[in-house]
């Protein structure tokens, strides 16, 4: 275990400096989606601007959703992009020399390719740090806790999907479109709570994507928004950890496609 | 002008044949559609002010800014950018025709065939389960067409400059990030520019932007009185012609200057 991930730092600092021999371009990366992303939150400020609140919800605890979901992406999206970009190892063959190495799919898939872009984490940290000094929650350790776990359960889910989404490939070798409809619109839809939408899109997004798990459903527990914490203070607090479980499901099928994989022979 | 429309169809039979990307294109569109439009109505739902455009009107926005996305000048062209890189531009310039011109045919072919496929399928859908309404009358329809011909015009125009900075700066790394974000955001793809704050109306309404999109649809909305519709007109137009005489002056003086790499 320890000698598989010192393997795997190994892998990503050579992909890091080779990265950074391209200083400019990493800049304009970074910056770019900064600046993306930035608008985009302004938009969301002139719609509040506008409108006052959403449903009851206030621009800051728009803002907590905002940096917990866009952060946890940002931290997926750099670190899964080997996964992300998993299907052109399938059209090119090239997939079939790792099977040929003593070690494990997932270490060399997940090592294989470290994304620079830093816009996106810069960005959210900046929203998050604005919410949380904004918003009116006496922290305590519990709920400095339960942050984290939605945090980290946001990572896992999103690292799951760009492990699912490379599982796909093995069947249909390029990278489904309709993939970025949960992965960047599942980033689209946390930004708000999950009671703005309809019934049905709110079942997708919590049973099949356990995405309120990780955002919503804690987050009530956090700003005490009484249609949420009449839930269950318990079942609320341990929502996070069905991040977790994405992840392992997702790594489960990986392993299953790894066995039925057929190479494209190219 | 003959050599102009082969170059136009030709471009335009190629770009047809990606089908599958056009399908793949339409789910993901119709899923971002549905998001937006259950955003919107939330805050539209969350006040009781009377707003500058209607709760109704703006689904149809949506779904208009869904089905013509591609519409925008939000890429370059890869196929110039190979060229430049690679240094096949060269074979460009033998051609006997404008280099401008056959970059701008180039440009309207990229633009419309791939959005043609996936809007018609995406306004079908939109139109019939969730709530974008047809143009109220020949009047609007009429006014929606010819803003967005205008809107064409100047996207076209506007890409053709982008593609022509590349032989500038042969990378065009800043361009390729940082104009989609600010085309998406001052066209009125984002939010419909009538619901920005007051003050950063104006200022937007003279940038050139607010003619891809918020010009025409709220042509086909029916809110772009006559007199609008004419300085609206006039805007698309000016901006057009800008970009035409500045894409054309730097692709005429860095051709000029050019460097052809390689041998």
């Amino acid at each position: 275990m320890q000698d598989t991930l010192a393997l795997y730092f190994r892998l990503v600092s050579v992909c890091l400096r080779s990265k950074m021999q391209y200083r400019a371009s990493f800049v304009l990366l970074s910056a770019g989606q900064f600046f993306s992303l930035a608008l985009e939150f302004l938009a969301i400020w002139a719609l509040f601007a506008r409108f006052g609140s959403l449903k009851g919800w206030s621009l800051a605890e728009i803002g907590l959703f905002y940096g917990v979901t866009h952060g946890s992406f940002a931290v997926a999206e750099v670190i899964g992009r080997g996964f992300d970009t998993f299907s052109d190892m399938i059209k090119s063959g090239d997939f079939d020399r790792f099977l040929l190495r003593p070690r494990g799919t997932v270490l060399q898939v997940a090592g294989r390719e470290f994304d620079g872009r830093l816009g996106r984490l810069a960005q959210s940290a900046v929203v998050f740090a604005w919410a949380i000094k904004s918003l009116p929650i006496a922290w305590d350790a519990g709920k400095v806790a339960l942050l984290g776990a939605m945090f980290i359960g946001g990572v896992c889910l999103f690292y799951g999907l760009f492990v699912l989404q490379a599982t796909m490939s093995f069947w249909t070798i390029e990278t489904l479109e309709i993939m970025n409809a949960v992965t960047y619109g599942g980033t689209e839809t946390g930004q708000y709570p999950l009671t703005i939408y309809k019934p049905w899109f709110r079942s997708i997004f919590t049973f099949v994507i356990p995405l309120a798990c990780v955002n919503y459903l804690p987050a009530g527990l956090l700003f005490g928004h009484s249609a949420v914490s009449s839930m269950g203070t318990a079942l609320l607090a341990i929502s996070p950890v069905a991040g977790l479980l994405f992840l392992g499901l997702s790594l489960l099928s990986w392993q299953y496609g790894v066995k039925r994989y057929c190479s494209t022979g190219s | 002008m003959k050599s102009y429309l082969a170059i136009l169809s030709a471009r335009f039979r190629v770009l047809l044949q990606y089908r599958m990307a056009a399908a793949a294109g339409f789910g993901t569109q119709l899923f971002w559609g549905l998001i937006r439009m259950m955003i919107f109505q939330a805050f539209y739902d969350s006040s009781s002010a009377a707003q500058p455009i209607s709760r109704a009107d703006v689904v149809t926005y949506i779904w208009l800014g869904q089905a013509l996305l591609g519409f925008l000048p939000w890429n370059l062209d890869s196929d110039i950018r190979a060229m430049v890189r690679n240094g096949t531009v060269a074979y460009e310039l033998l051609r006997p025709v404008d280099l401008y011109g056959a970059w701008y045919m180039r440009a309207l072919a990229q633009r419309t065939a791939p959005t043609i496929l996936r809007a018609i399928p995406l306004l079908l859908v939109a139109g019939l389960f969730f709530g974008m309404r047809p143009p109220a009358n020949a009047h609007d329809l009429v006014c929606w067409i010819v803003t967005t011909l205008g809107a064409i015009a100047f996207s076209c125009a506007f890409t053709t400059l982008m593609n022509v900075t590349l032989v500038v700066t042969v990378s065009g790394e800043g361009v390729a990030r940082f104009m989609p974000p600010l085309v998406y955001t001052l066209s009125g793809m984002l939010i419909p520019i009538s619901l920005l704050p007051a003050w950063l109306i104006p200022i937007v309404n003279i940038l050139p932007f607010r003619a891809l999109v918020d010009t025409p649809f709220r042509a086909y909305l029916g809110q772009l009185p006559d007199r609008e519709f004419a300085f609206a007109l006039a805007h698309q137009l000016v901006w057009t012609i800008v970009c035409v005489i500045a894409g054309r002056a730097m692709l005429t003086r860095s051709v000029r200057r050019m460097v052809i790499q390689g041998g």
